[in-house]
């Protein structure tokens, strides 16, 4: 086995572990944090199947955004889209035979990595000249748009100018998924895309990537609005106990 | 402090987003409360020794303790979206007071203290020590927030500035630097049983005097019961309702709706306060000990029911959390939801066609309505989402023949804050609170124009003092602004029902 797959196996595997730890621990910490209020934004659905359903319309069609700026809901929506296909058709390197869903949405995944660098573009033009999101910005909010556009653009590089040996790069990530190492193909481009995916992976659960798991747990989003039908208590709550009546 | 002369903005036509101005309104800051305020709550009575380490653990406690402000923290990604929905950057273009900002400041020092990154990389990520300077930028631009929620409604994740700020100005009280105005009000309350500090003695004198005025002007004995035992109701209502105006009139509204209703009620010196100002510096037992003494007024009045008056942040803390901070009210009659608002009693009787109304009495009057914002986003009336939008003004039409609707952007559960909400209508505020009416008065401005508007309505102690000043700084008279249930009671038939 060459020195570089060994690298990159273990690079990978790294990465794939911070991400899922660090993703595992935040949930946890999330989940275990009480609500010690009733706080939903109203109008707030009145059942849990509906607060679900909203939260499930902000993940999906990024609902509350729409109704603020159209702008970066537009590029947002691009972006997010575009990722999910992008890693859907991504994952024809992980099964085999390869699952027929992912098969029917291959084409459209084709696009999707010249639709994912649009999206970026947009956000990142807001970023810079719209003077209020400058001012709010970090240099790590620049930093995630760069990494991202370079994942991006390398894939795409990859696709249609330098192509790799796809075969052999299945085969590799197979081999890291079962455990039984194949040698990686040594193009650069790959090996950049592999490292910058590495990085992103690693820096997901100490980033604001944590919307995405974070936005599951927002109490204005997740809750059901029946605080008068039904007495909320949280663990806090419940350790004050009730009122003692004279 | 002498009155600092300022601009106030012109109304223009629509409401633009300013550019920003750095440190625009960095000189504005309410009183610091002396030690005779903190020490009552039981707060350090001057910022303490290693306050910095303090701070930082007591954030560190709440991070444990409330699931809003951990997620909050961790889940921005600096959209923007939130950044101009704020009417107090709209008014004042500080770029502190867009709402991802003030998050920010306290963002910065979490992501220091609480993340690996802030630790590694603070410059990279924006993160910061914990200084004076940064303090400085939490006592003013956290007592720049009214705490009005507009900000979740745009936020994709939900966030809720509203959240951080009472994390804020609470981790402020446990340093020694809590705000006079709101600290000094909660120790009455907890003395003497309202915002005011007024005496049984004093509401009683005052409530007798409401009784002579309305036989008076009506010829009929309505009468304004204080203490009664074995009442079916308790009406639990801001005591700004027992002599601000317009506010003495709602309370005269609600007064004609009981007797004209026929129910026997009362009001409680013992929680004669339906605000609960301990929501505005974010102390969850502050705001259970003033949920407390309402719980424990109606146990000793016996009654069964018990009714919120007009009153926004009241009737958040009513609505969302009296159940969680002093149920169960098993005690009480389970037919009627606990507490219900005095809205939803009204648009009861009048669905019932037990009011007799009639809305000519009104005619001098073209009305708007202002959704409050803890109303119109922290709670609910009715049965359906969207009743604290529908029943309040389904109340005005059966009151008044001419009801307009201000602009759909700046109501319902858009609705701007009057300006002067969360424990900021406090005098020394007074340039944030005009600059920060601003959208709202634009809206205003715009149905007073067109439609002929002479009138605005509201349902919140807060929103209706805070009009009362502001109006007249862009023109307005200062009573234009009514209460809703004075515009009922002025169209009761008392006496007559249908
Ligand atoms: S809660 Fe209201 S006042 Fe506070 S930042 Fe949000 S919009 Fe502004
Ligand atoms: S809208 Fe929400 S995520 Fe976007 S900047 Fe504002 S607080 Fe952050």
């Amino acid at each position: 086995m060459s020195a570089l797959t060994t690298l990159f196996a273990l690079l990978l595997y790294f990465a794939a572990a911070v991400m899922i730890a660090g993703l595992a621990y935040k949930i946890f910490q999330y989940a275990r944090t009480p609500a010690p209020l009733k706080i939903p934004t109203t109008p707030a659905p009145l059942s849990a199947a509906g607060a679900g359903l909203r939260v499930a319309r902000e993940v999906l069609l990024f609902e509350s955004l729409f109704k603020s700026n159209k702008w970066i809901w537009l590029f947002g929506a691009i972006f997010h889209a575009a990722l999910a296909l992008a890693l859907i058709r991504h994952l024809r390197y992980f099964t085999e035979p390869v699952w027929t869903w992912v098969v029917v949405l291959q084409p459209f995944g084709k696009y999707a990595g010249y639709a994912l660098v649009i999206g970026l573009i947009g956000l990142w033009a807001r970023r810079l000249f719209q003077a209020r999101v400058r001012y709010i910005s970090h240099a790590s909010d620049h930093l995630i748009l760069l990494l991202l556009v370079a994942i991006a653009a390398s894939g795409l590089a990859i696709r249609y100018v330098v192509r790799t040996d796809i075969v052999a790069l299945k085969a590799f990530v197979l081999g890291l998924l079962y455990f039984d190492w194949q040698p990686l193909p040594g193009d650069p481009l790959l090996l950049i895309h592999l490292a910058l995916v590495a990085a992103l992976m690693i820096v997901f659960p100490f980033s604001k990537l944590l919307h995405a798991p974070g936005v599951f747990f927002s109490p204005t989003r997740n809750q059901a609005d029946n605080p008068r039908e039904r007495r909320h208590l949280s663990p806090r709550a419940a350790l004050l106990g009730n009122h003692k009546d004279a | 402090m002498a009155k600092k002369e300022f601009h106030i903005p012109e109304l223009t036509g629509h409401t633009e987003v300013p550019d920003i101005v750095d440190g625009a309104m960095a000189h504005c800051r309410p009183f610091v409360a002396g030690a005779e305020h903190q020490e009552a709550l039981g707060f350090p009575g001057e910022l303490v020794e290693g306050w910095e380490q303090k701070a930082i653990a007591k954030l560190g406690e709440l991070l444990e303790r409330n699931r809003a402000l951990r997620v909050y923290l961790d889940t921005c990604v600096k959209c923007g979206a939130c950044a101009d929905k704020c009417h107090y950057f709209l008014g004042t273009g500080d770029p502190k007071n867009m709402p991802v900002a003030r998050q920010d400041l306290l963002r910065e020092v979490y992501r220091r203290y609480f993340t690996l990154s802030g630790r590694l990389a603070p410059r990279m990520v924006g993160a910061k020590d914990l200084t004076k300077e940064v303090l400085d930028d939490w006592y003013t631009y956290f007592h720049q927030c009214s705490q009005c929620r507009r900000c979740s409604v745009f936020c994709p994740y939900g966030i809720d500035t509203a959240e951080i700020s009472m994390a804020a100005r609470e981790i402020m009280d446990h340093i020694g630097l809590g705000q006079k105005y709101s600290n000094e009000i909660i120790a009455k309350v907890h003395k003497i049983g309202n915002n005011l500090g007024l005496p049984p003695r004093a509401l009683e004198n005052t409530l007798e005097g409401l009784e002579e005025d309305v036989k008076e002007e009506t010829g009929v004995d309505v009468r304004f019961p204080l203490d009664v035992e074995g009442a079916e109701i308790m009406l639990v209502s801001p005591s700004a309702d027992f002599f601000a105006e317009p506010h003495v009139d709602g309370l005269i509204g609600y007064a004609k709706v009981f007797h004209q209703a026929g129910v026997s009620w009362t009001i409680s010196s013992h929680a004669s306060e339906a605000a609960n100002f301990a929501m505005f510096i974010g102390s969850y037992e502050h705001m259970r000990r003033i949920a407390g003494r309402i719980r424990e007024a109606a146990r000793q009045l016996g009654v069964r029911r018990i009714v919120f008056g007009e009153c926004g942040h009241a009737w958040r803390a009513g609505y969302s959390f009296l159940n969680t901070l002093a149920g169960p009210w098993d005690f009480l009659d389970s037919r009627y939801p606990v507490p219900q608002h005095i809205c939803e009693f009204t648009y009861d009787l009048i669905g019932r066609g037990a009011l007799g109304l009639d809305a000519s009495a009104n005619d001098d009057m073209t009305v708007t309505y202002h959704d409050s914002c803890n109303v119109a986003r922290a709670s609910r009336m009715g049965e359906a989402p969207g009743g604290q939008f529908h029943i309040p003004r389904e109340l005005i039409k059966a009151s008044v023949n001419r009801f307009v609707d201000m602009d759909p952007e700046t109501t319902h559960g858009k609705t701007f804050c009057c300006g002067g909400g969360g424990g900021l209508l406090t005098d020394d505020l007074l340039e944030l609170r005009v600059k920060g009416a601003r959208p709202r008065m634009q809206a205003l401005k715009e149905v007073v124009e067109e439609e002929g508007v002479t009138h605005i309505a509201a349902i919140c102690a807060i929103c209706k003092s805070q009009f009362s000043t502001v109006l007249p700084h862009y023109g307005f008279e200062m009573d234009m602004t009514v209460s809703l249930h004075q515009l009922v009671g002025n169209a009761i038939r008392l006496g007559a029902k249908e």
